[in-house]
């Protein structure tokens, strides 16, 4: 009985997670004037694939976004995964001379930065990276909360293999790249899994350092849209005094831009439940110590 | 004596042992810090010499001018800031979001975990997968789907509010609806993270604790109140420092995207990041953002020292440092 209500209440609080997703895909599925009639729609009075059509018809634009997704998923989190990797090995080493200068001067920026606006003035006055693809992969190439993970990881490793490893003549470099990282391939593999989905999520530096519209990955590229839509459509008496009314009748129709979202959000999406049992793995581990 | 350092050459037969082993002693560090010094580098660049620029905060900041050569004004940047109500309301909006965060979603989540253990494997797997869902997407991807939910013509709550009679609601214009918005769309895209962390955590609970209790009678409420959750102590305090610590960091992407950046809305939406972020790019005003920034910083340090202190004083096991 307490079981039968138990799994009642997961029933329906799955339902409410995911029923907003079915809108969307409904709404990507629906012919557009009966969204206008009806507005979004379960079950909508009349199905359509024109959204995906008018999407598919150009697809320079999106196809364009993803390589740009495709790209700073794939360099940044090769990147970040060695940086970090490196960073945690040295930390983890117990008879490191400057092992604790080190990790104060690692954790101490967990603690205290300069905050949005002087890292953005760094960002455009010095570095010069405004519209450079280097602006979004570069911020997020070292977490130090990562660096945390990875070091309790490789800490894990017997300090024995590694003075053997010396004994034999082998020099740190070759300690790390040899033995420490295929030892960490479970740690690596988890880290990697965060580190790619915070890429292929990432908007918040495209968004600050990124105007050439060519440059826009996914994510920004759906702001951009769901921003111009919200400005023409709520200022509609302000556009339509200088004669833009034509705009507006070409702007991305609701299906079209529920299908937008379906195909950026997609591929995620799809992925995700292969690889959610290894992020489940990597929490508990890591909880377990904690 | 570890048998492998017996056959070590250098150690028994070379005569400048000693010396040879500070070498390589000195060779090893200095291998070590070579490793450290593309980490090293990274962190100089991208989070120590920020820090130095929070000096922008007691300047006039002038982008032609640069940082160095704008010219000091003191603590004018922060004196407009306070004088203003803008200074208590982003301040307020900011930690009572951030507070009905954490308490909401940390005991939803308690709930959730506790309840799961009940269910069959299957559905376990199930149910895990579908709340975890959200927790991947990007709030840019978030805000597509509230906006289905919340736009003044075309969207399902409205319809929702007619269908039973009731007047439709021009969501991104008022301000009364927003905190519980937020917070619904917060336990939304959160809850199943907090949840699996807590379940992963029960699971490392011996489960002998468990049949002790029931041979003594306890019921299941029982058995969560006194068993479960001060077991989980531990994993709730790390959770409680990290978003005390956290608290003035608001969730820039959840106010700047799910109320579509509605300046009507501001009243009830705006938090320090969303202002900090206009502040500097629709306003241009640099010098004002950088001063919040650091007011943002500073109470952030304060505020980890001190919960890091408090659980110290009650167990010393689950601090930080």
């Amino acid at each position: 009985m307490a079981r039968a209500i138990i799994n009642g209440i997961f029933a329906l609080i799955s339902l409410c997670m995911f029923l907003p997703f079915v809108l969307v895909i409904t709404s990507s599925l629906s012919a557009e004037q009966s969204i206008i009639a009806n507005g979004y729609q379960y079950i909508p009075e009349q199905w359509s694939t024109e959204g995906y059509a008018t999407v598919f018809k150009s697809p320079a634009i999106l196809l364009r976004a993803y390589g740009v997704t495709a790209f700073i998923t794939v360099a940044g989190t090769a990147l970040s995964l060695l940086l970090t990797a490196m960073t945690a090995y040295v930390l983890s080493r117990k008879d490191y001379k400057f092992g604790r200068l080190a990790t104060f001067y690692v954790f101490f920026t967990m603690l205290f930065s300069g905050g949005l606006v002087p890292f953005y003035i760094l960002m455009t006055q010095y570095l010069h990276l405004k519209d450079n693809i280097l602006a979004i992969i570069l911020p997020s190439l070292l977490n130090v909360f990562y660096v945390m993970i990875m070091r309790s990881y490789m800490l894990k490793i017997p300090f024995e293999m590694i003075e053997s490893a010396k004994m034999d003549g082998a020099g740190e470099f070759r300690i790390f790249f040899r033995m420490v990282l295929p030892l960490s391939t479970p740690g690596l593999a988890t880290l990697g899994l965060m580190i790619s989905f915070n890429y292929w999520n990432e908007w918040f530096n495209a968004l600050l350092f990124l105007e050439n519209q060519s440059l826009a990955p996914l994510q920004l590229l759906l702001q951009r849209m769901i921003r111009n839509i919200e400005f023409l459509t709520s200022n509609s008496d302000f556009v339509s005094q200088f004669g833009m009314e034509v705009a507006i009748a070409d702007l991305p129709k609701y299906n079209v831009r529920m299908a937008m979202a379906i195909l950026a959000a997609g591929p995620m999406m799809f992925v995700f439940p292969f690889f959610q049992r290894y992020f489940v793995a990597g929490l508990t581990i890591g909880s377990l110590k904690g | 004596m570890n048998p492998v350092k017996t056959y070590g050459t250098e150690r028994d037969v070379r005569p400048s042992a000693g010396k040879r082993r500070r070498w390589s002693r000195f060779k090893q560090d200095g291998e070590l810090s070579l490793l450290f010094l593309p980490g090293f580098l990274y962190l100089l660049i991208f989070a120590y010499i920020p820090m130095a620029g929070i000096v922008v905060a007691f300047k006039n900041f002038k982008v032609n001018l640069g940082v160095f050569r704008s010219e000091w004004v003191g603590f004018a940047n922060f004196e407009f800031l306070f004088t203003t109500e803008l200074a208590y309301r982003i301040v307020r909006n900011t930690i009572l979001y951030s507070l009905s965060y954490m308490t909401v979603t940390m005991a939803c989540a308690l709930a959730l975990a506790i309840l799961m253990s009940e269910l069959s494997r299957r559905w376990l797997k199930v149910h895990q997968t579908v709340l975890f869902l959200p927790f991947f997407l990007s709030w840019v991807i978030v805000s597509y789907i509230t906006d289905t939910m919340l736009d003044h013509q075309s969207g399902f709550l409205n319809s929702m509010l007619e269908w039973f009679g009731m007047e439709p609601r021009m969501w991104y214009f008022e301000n009364d609806a927003w905190p519980l918005l937020l917070n619904l769309v917060n336990l939304w895209k959160g809850i199943g993270f907090q949840t699996l962390i807590f379940y992963a955590g029960m699971m490392g609970i011996d489960y002998t604790y468990y049949e002790a209790a029931k041979i003594d009678g306890a019921s299941k409420l029982q058995m969560a109140m006194k068993i479960t959750i001060p077991l989980l102590a531990p994993i709730i305090s790390v959770l409680i420092i990290l978003s005390v610590a956290n608290m003035f960091r608001g969730d820039f992407g959840l106010h700047y995207f799910i109320p579509r950046d509605s300046g009507m809305v501001y009243a009830t939406t705006d938090i320090i990041d969303t202002f900090v972020f206009r502040a500097l790019r629709s306003m241009g005003d640099v010098a004002m953002a950088a001063a919040v920034g650091l007011f943002q910083s500073v109470v952030g340090l304060v505020m980890v020292v001190l919960a890091n202190f408090v659980i110290r004083k009650v167990n010393e096991e689950n601090s930080l440092w």
